[in-house]
């Protein structure tokens, strides 16, 4: 190579007063950034193949690795930093369009973090939720307009097929492809034993999973991989994904690579094929459009299972989100633009869309607006990071969340933002077999567990402190948050008042 | 009584569970210092052949040939767990070569060493199990 324009933002160092040449290190590294010198006696590294990823440092037995960021830096300049001097250099060698995964990085504000919670204090009690009962139980679907009533007087059940959920949160699309087989065990299982759902994403849903059918939410994306009667009537619900939050208006692209035996047969597409998602579903072009699939598919269930359809946060979200709630839908997944992904072009992913809470609150003021609140549920996802930004969502006016990134966290990512590479260290964004293997979905499993029930005590513990005692009565409470540091746009955007207001 | 399984589905390879055998049966508490420069000489050993891999350590036999074989007594089971007491071995290395496991080595010393699933060492319990990460190796009872 006569030059090297890149220098790797991350050094892998290692302590040799503690190494004990194990090797851990380089026979966990699928990058091969670790290797045995015989000469020297010791592991050396080469940094430049590191993703960061943590594998070795979560590893090595002795502590004697840690990963810092390089102090080598480029002569220092406000507008031209040093990732997009990097990203000019990559493209200059390779032509292509940049890639990047997970949700977008960049310093946007966090309205989450500007947003704080209420407290009970003198005037109206708070509840302690250890002792008194405390209701995190969500029902999604729309719900009736009106009593009906039979013939001889009685209430008939009018009420539309729902989704009932233990706890306000559920677990993102990732598609059996873009993540692995172990990762998909994990989440099913998780799900079943919470009382929540995961999301099958657009990869069709394997044969093994079938029987994890009540938990399951069935997704069908603008490239239909996978999807048959059988696997539409295997859910308990079917989503319509028209965007996603890391890339609106971009379509998916599944290299061949990772299109291996199960995931070609669970796609139904052959074996080596890049599944190709286009960027519009090639038969909706209008609200109208939309209303035939929705009830295409509520035919093909025959009425018995609420139909989602999720959209990216974009611009004009409240606008879309009216449409979608006459369009038959019975619940808007709304994903923000800190939503992750497997792979997304980086322009895309870091430029495109707007932040999911002012999308939230843009919804849910709109359809009370129009008074169709009642029509569908809404469900807020695109990086929700904890107990405290779901009810925070819920208090901005979603019904439920959906979890991606912390999902993935829960089973061993580390955010290194390399799942385009097909590499994953942590057995979940690969179809290498002795990756995918790293995910024991035994623990896997135990993982989301514990996280999802951490989260649901600390959403109970903030609602008693807030004296509310069930989720339900915070849904759209906007009262219950203040902004601060926030200014009178954003302020109304949100529906929320200052602290001290 | 509870025995250390392996389930080869899980096993990665890794090779900590040998380190961490061999630091388990030091007296030294800090793992670098126990196990710097020094070749290990674990009692569980990771076997691979192409894409299959296991770890293997002694299986406390119902029925151990080891004991059997053993000239002196110095390999007796207590409480389920095949035991070794180092007085009365002589290293004449029957339980070697009658072990269809291949979980008994001699050792440098003159007497053999094997798993004895920590029951003596600070632990207190199988620090490969501790170690294992990917749940490959389980300390679990099993009915038969």
């Amino acid at each position: 190579m006569p030059i090297n324009y890149i220098y790797p933002d991350y050094e892998i160092e290692r302590d040799y007063d503690k190494c004990i040449n194990c090797r851990v290190c380089e026979r966990q590294c699928a990058n091969e950034a670790h290797a045995y010198n015989e000469r020297r006696g010791k592991m050396l590294a080469d940094s430049s193949k590191c993703v960061n990823c943590h594998r070795c440092v979560s590893l090595c037995p002795t502590r004697a690795l840690k990963i810092v960021r390089t102090a080598h830096t480029f002569r220092e300049n406000a507008n031209w930093n040093g990732q997009l001097i990097n990203e000019i250099y990559k493209q200059c060698d390779s032509g292509g369009v940049l890639l990047s995964s997970m949700g977008n990085p960049r310093e946007y504000p966090i309205y989450f973090d500007r947003l704080l919670l209420n407290a009970s204090q003198v005037t109206n009690p708070s509840i302690d939720p250890l002792r008194e009962p405390m209701e995190t139980r969500v029902s999604l679907g729309a719900k009736p307009d009106r009593i009906e009533r039979g013939a001889d007087g009685r209430m008939v059940n009018n009420l539309p097929p729902r989704l009932n959920l233990s706890m306000p949160a559920m677990f993102s699309a990732m598609s059996f492809g873009s993540i692995s087989y172990n990762a998909h065990e994990s989440l099913a299982r998780a799900a079943t034993e919470l009382g929540i759902y995961y999301n099958t994403g657009e990869g069709g849903l394997h044969e093994d999973f079938y029987r994890y059918g009540p938990n399951t939410i069935v997704q069908v994306a603008s490239g239909r991989f996978g999807v048959h009667g059988e696997y539409l009537n295997a859910g308990a619900a079917v989503e319509i994904k028209m965007g996603q939050g890391a890339k609106p208006g971009i379509g998916g692209h599944l290299p061949g690579k990772k299109i291996v035996g199960e995931v070609s047969r669970t796609r139904m597409i052959p074996v080596g094929s890049d599944a190709i998602s286009p960027a519009p579903h090639h038969d909706i072009y209008s609200i109208e459009d939309l209303r035939q699939l929705v009830f295409s598919l509520k035919e093909a269930t025959a009425y018995t299972k609420p139909v989602i359809v999720k959209i990216a946060a974009v611009h004009n979200v409240a606008a879309i989100a009216s449409g979608i709630a006459r369009s038959g839908a019975d619940i808007i997944a709304i994903d923000g633009y800190r939503g992750g992904t497997g792979a997304a072009p980086t322009r895309i992913r870091d430029n495109v869309g707007i932040p999911i809470e002012l999308a939230l609150a843009a919804v849910d003021t709109r359809l009370r607006d129009e008074r169709i609140r009642d029509r569908v549920s809404l469900v807020a996802g695109g990086s929700i990071r904890s107990s405290a930004d779901l009810v925070k969502a819920v208090a901005l006016g979603a019904d439920a969340c959906y979890i991606g990134t912390a999902a993935v966290l829960a089973l061993g990512c580390h955010l290194c933002r390399s799942c385009q590479e097909g590499k994953c260290n942590w057995g979940i964004a690969t179809q290498v077999p002795e990756l995918v293997k790293r995910l024991n979905p035994n623990v896997g499993y135990r993982r989301l567990v514990n996280l999802m029930n951490a989260w649901n005590h600390e959403i109970k513990e903030i609602m008693g402190g807030m004296g509310i005692n069930s989720i339900e009565s915070l849904r759209g409470n906007r009262l219950m948050l203040r902004g601060v540091g926030l200014n009178e746009k954003e302020l109304s955007i949100l529906g929320v008042k200052h602290a001290g207001e | 009584m509870k025995r250390v399984y392996v389930n080869e589905q899980w096993c990665l390879a890794c090779h900590l569970c040998e380190y961490y055998c061999a630091f388990a049966n030091q007296d030294e508490t800090d793992m670098s210092t126990a196990l710097k420069g020094v070749p290990i000489r674990p009692n569980i050993r990771v076997e691979q052949l192409g894409d299959v891999c296991f770890a293997v350590n002694c299986r406390h036999c119902d029925e151990p040939l080891c004991v059997k074989g053993c000239l002196t007594g110095a390999l007796s089971v207590r409480d389920g767990v095949i035991s070794i007491d180092r007085d009365k071995c002589v290293g004449c290395c029957t339980c070697v070569v009658s072990c269809p496991y291949g979980a008994v080595t001699p050792t440098e010393d003159g007497v053999v060493q094997k798993c004895e699933l920590c029951v003596n060492t600070r632990d207190g319990e199988p620090l490969c199990v501790k170690g294992c990460p990917n749940a490959a190796i389980v300390w679990e009872s099993v009915v038969r």
